[in-house]
């Protein structure tokens, strides 16, 4: 009784953990499966079809390629629009600095149905063309705050006495930016920009207000197939993703610890 | 300690500076620019589009037509009181499920944190479309939620609950709270890890020498020092939640449909923008004044 009681947040913590992992082993399983109708729900033989032919599924592969290019494209222009930012707002003292914080913080507090619906009042309004273009202008915009916070959390936790040394050691503003600081902020450029990627490919609300009937995304090409039964191919994308996000956070987070170490 | 030397510069102390005032106006320009063009325009362009009249053939004319709020309420009032409902539930739900899961990565790890860390956030980067779609898959009436479920009498409680109309997992309240909760379950526990991974420990040995028992200790000593992580956590789960209708649509059924469904059906499919936009404002607006309350009430104004 005592043990259980010491031990129940473990329990309960692997327990969770097990919640938040069982749809991704879900998907894992059932790519390998041949389902005996349209759709992919029940068990039926073990298969390597999908595996064998992940572009079998018409239009799935494009779809895919439409979202990679949409999520590095936003990503690249967000990371580099926030991470300007976020260096203005935790580095200079200027009037206007609040309601700054203020204009960045709205977007993340908006849900989705509505920042999609207004700008496509806006789009309406122009007379502008669904397609690539608001696609792009939406994922944008819904990315760039979490960079700005990301990048921002990181400049803020830097030693300003390290770019001091710097000056003492005869080095320019810029010398002293490009070999001390940028470097230090590099980790948190790249968590912004890998979660501005994550959340431009994940989308499917804004962009479905913003994209047209022709341009189909990734998550517009699941949907569609999902009222009719998603193909297998769609659970072995979604096992490579798992996989690959799997590698990617691992990396990240063991360079992460190693360097900490030797910080210490 | 200006220690100034020869041909050293002086030591610049302050890591805010106030030099070049141009400089931070530049490096905002872009992003400020994007905000205002594509954030703040179209928040006005829904609200005058929310007072327009007219439809999708003959065009919409501005003309303070209020009456598009009015009707909107009075139409979908059911779909903005169970949206609120099912996010906030599932909102609960996550920091229910969330605190434990981010104490015991935080404190009781070990060596195991870095690994229970990727295992939360990697699955944040696989589709959210895909994972729900394997709910689908799980709760589906002969696997083996819904076997164990049934022989428990949890489907019975359930049931009884309100939360399924009849014994079937799928398409059921239970099913679109439980994959809302599932969701938005890694923004819940991340801000409540960095919340808990900074408390110290010594405080609970200072609570036990001073005859706390496990409870007070909670209440009076962990749940204030975790209070900025559970406001940034329940906010992150809470607004994204109660705009979503991936969950309702794909888990639920026609007795379940929530206000973002009702929006997007009416902009892109009924092609009612006046309505729509009057709705999106509805929801923005609901959003802001709870928000606004709930943040007062929790007293950490420290969020943006």
């Amino acid at each position: 009784m005592n043990w259980l009681r010491k031990n129940l947040v473990v329990i309960i913590g692997l327990l969770v953990i097990a919640y938040i992992l069982l749809p991704n082993i879900v998907v894992v399983i059932f790519s390998f499966n041949k389902p005996a109708g349209r759709f992919n729900y029940q068990w039926n033989q073990f298969s390597l079809d999908a595996w064998l032919d992940p572009c079998g599924s018409p239009g799935m592969c494009e779809a895919l390629g439409l979202s990679l290019w949409i999520g590095v494209v936003a990503a690249l222009i967000s990371t580099v629009m926030g991470t300007m930012a976020a260096f203005a707002l935790s580095r200079y003292k200027f009037p206007g600095r609040s309601a700054t914080n203020l204009l960045v913080f709205f977007p993340m507090a908006t849900p989705e149905v509505v920042m999609g619906s207004s700008l496509l009042t806006l789009f309406v309004a122009m007379g502008l063309q669904s397609g690539q273009v608001t696609i792009l202008i939406a994922h944008i915009l819904f990315t760039l705050s979490f960079v700005v916070t990301t990048v921002k959390a990181r400049v803020a936790s830097l030693d300003p006495a390290l770019e001091q040394a710097a000056a003492d050691l005869y080095a320019t503003p810029a010398q002293a930016f490009w070999k001390v600081t940028f470097p230090l902020v590099a980790p948190g450029i790249a968590a912004g920009a890998l979660l501005a990627f994550a959340l431009s490919f994940d989308d499917y609300i804004v962009t479905n207000f913003n994209a047209g009937a022709t341009t189909i995304t990734f998550p517009m090409f699941v949907w569609g197939a999902a009222q009719r039964g998603a193909p297998v191919q769609v659970n072995v994308i979604g096992t490579v993703m798992f996989v690959g996000a799997v590698a990617i956070v691992g990396i990240a987070q063991a360079i992460g610890s190693r360097k900490r170490k030797v910080d210490a | 300690m200006a220690l100034v030397v020869p041909g050293v510069r002086p030591v610049r102390r302050r890591a805010v500076r106030r030099r070049g005032t141009f400089t931070p106006l530049i490096l905002l320009a872009p992003a400020m620019l994007w905000l205002t063009v594509f954030f703040v325009v179209p928040t006005f362009s829904l609200a005058s589009q929310s007072l327009q009249t007219g439809d999708i053939d003959n065009g919409f004319v501005f003309a303070w037509e209020f009456q598009n709020y009015a009707s909107a309420l009075g139409r979908y009032w059911p779909q903005f009181l169970r949206s609120l409902l099912y996010a906030g539930t599932a909102t609960v739900i996550t920091l229910l499920l969330g605190f434990p899961l981010a104490w015991f990565m935080a404190h009781r790890s070990g060596k195991f944190k870095t690994m229970l860390l990727v295992l939360v956030i990697a699955p944040f980067f696989t589709n959210f479309l895909i994972r729900t779609l394997a709910w689908q898959v799980i709760l589906t009436d002969q696997g083996w939620v819904s076997n164990v479920f049934r022989a428990t009498g949890i489907t019975g409680v359930l049931h009884w609950l309100g939360m399924v109309p009849n014994d079937s997992l799928m398409g059921s309240p239970f099913a679109v709270i439980a994959g809302l909760a599932y969701n938005f379950l890694p923004f819940m526990v991340l801000p409540l890890y960095t919340s808990l991974e900074r408390l110290d420990l010594r405080f609970l040995d200072a609570a036990g020498d001073l005859y706390a028992n496990g409870w007070q200790t909670f209440w009076k000593v962990i749940w204030p020092l975790s209070l900025p992580g559970v406001v940034s956590g329940t906010l992150l789960t809470f607004i994204p939640a109660a705009g979503d209708y991936i969950n309702s649509k794909l888990l639920g059924n026609t007795q379940t449909v929530m206000i973002g469904q009702v929006i997007d059906s009416q902009f892109l499919r009924v092609l009612d923008y006046p309505l729509a936009a009057a709705l999106s404002f509805i929801l923005m607006a609901t959003i802001i004044f709870m928000v606004s309350l709930y943040v007062r009430a929790a007293g950490t104004e420290e969020l943006v």
